[in-house]
């Protein structure tokens, strides 16, 4: 059963989806970021779809689990056309933007491949233990992906705040959902008491992250990316 | 052992991500220079703005007028700041190399919260003159 806090998390990311889409609009960015503002529609689509089986058939039912996990794993998928074009912003004049969709197609078919492969001896709960599996290994390739895509802009000096900013965003995302599905394969009896509070909040961070920045920073904002570097 | 493997490599990642993002939020401040009129009223110049300075500069931003929807950076700083302080005081006995390091990044809050403070300052000025003007 879903409480008052989780419909206001649910609402809030919902809104902020939006925020992010009608700020690309406003600040003529649709372009420049196809594949973040589809992303961001689609998540949209994708909560009202979940708010209809949610309504129709219950939070415990086969079939809002089934649509809940399904479209995750599509999200996420999806997600990684967002990542493929934050590379090519940070390689534009490199001209390798045909490398680096074949590298990212090549790298997301062999996660998927290797999630089939792990769960196959679970032949059992094939279907559902499959997509949980792809989860994870999706976002922690989402994860790699990020950290070398910072690392690139650290080595380039990239100094475009906008830019730095989205790939720190996600960054964050892709990491913490990553841990979060891991903690959930490696303590279970955790998913009632913390992480199912954790996902929602998740949820609602990029829309967060990326309208804040949309919003508040300006296209010709520019910083030092070594102001950035974590030495302790 | 593979969500092992995810989990710690995850947390791992996620520090710096978090670090460096709320750093691309302070960096806007940190090559503004503080003006004499904040040097007046809080007696704080650029030199010399501490860690626990932060809190008391964010009661007086909170006294003057918004400036241009500052009031988001502020609080995404202030999330920060908090969570370096309690992080600052866990670190206190455990590693003080690392406390020092949490001291110096609540340094560079502070700043942050001096440059915001120091702008409404001046935007509080001008809506003043403004009305002066008006008022003539």
């Amino acid at each position: 059963m879903l409480g008052p806090m989780d419909y206001t998390v649910w609402t809030a990311g919902f809104l902020l989806e939006v925020v992010v889409v009608v700020s690309a609009f406003a600040r003529s960015q649709v372009r420049r970021y196809l594949s973040l503002t589809l992303y961001m529609m689609c998540c949209g689509l994708v909560q009202c779809a979940h708010f209809y089986f949610l309504r129709k058939y219950g939070l415990s039912s086969k079939q809002y689990t089934y649509v809940y996990y399904y479209t995750e794993s599509l999200l996420t998928i999806s997600l990684f056309s967002v990542v493929i074009q934050l590379y090519q912003h940070v390689f534009e004049e490199m001209r390798v933007g045909k490398h680096i969709r074949t590298a990212a197609a090549v790298l997301v078919g062999a996660t998927a491949f290797f999630s089939y492969a792990v769960i196959r001896q679970n032949q059992d709960h094939l279907t559902s233990r499959f997509v949980v599996e792809l989860g994870q290994n999706l976002y922690f390739v989402g994860v790699v992906l990020t950290y070398l895509l910072w690392g690139a802009i650290m080595k380039l000096r990239e100094t475009r705040t906008r830019l730095i900013q989205l790939v720190l965003a996600l960054g964050i995302y892709f990491s913490a959902t990553a841990g979060t599905y891991a903690l959930r394969n490696l303590f279970p009896h955790l998913e009632v008491s913390v992480l199912h509070v954790i996902f929602p909040i998740l949820g609602v961070w990029l829309p967060a992250a990326w309208s804040y920045t949309f919003l508040r920073v300006s296209d010709e904002a520019r910083l030092m990316p070594a102001q950035l570097s974590v030495k302790l | 052992m593979m969500p092992i493997i995810i989990c710690v490599f995850s947390i791992a990642a996620l520090l710096p991500f978090v670090v460096s993002y709320f750093r691309s939020i302070v960096a806007s401040s940190r090559n503004v220079a503080l003006s004499p009129r904040l040097q007046e009223v809080t007696g704080i110049t650029s030199e010399k703005v501490k860690a626990d300075d932060f809190a008391r500069l964010l009661q007086l931003v909170q006294l003057c007028p918004e400036q241009k929807d500052d009031q988001t950076d502020i609080r995404a700083v202030g999330a920060y700041y908090s969570v370096l302080a309690v992080l600052g005081r866990l670190a206190h006995t455990i590693a003080p190399n690392l406390a020092a390091w949490f001291e110096r990044e609540r340094e560079s809050c502070s700043y942050f919260a001096a440059v915001a403070l120091d702008r409404r300052i001046s935007h509080s000025r001008d809506l003043f003159s403004q009305q002066l003007a008006d008022r003539l």
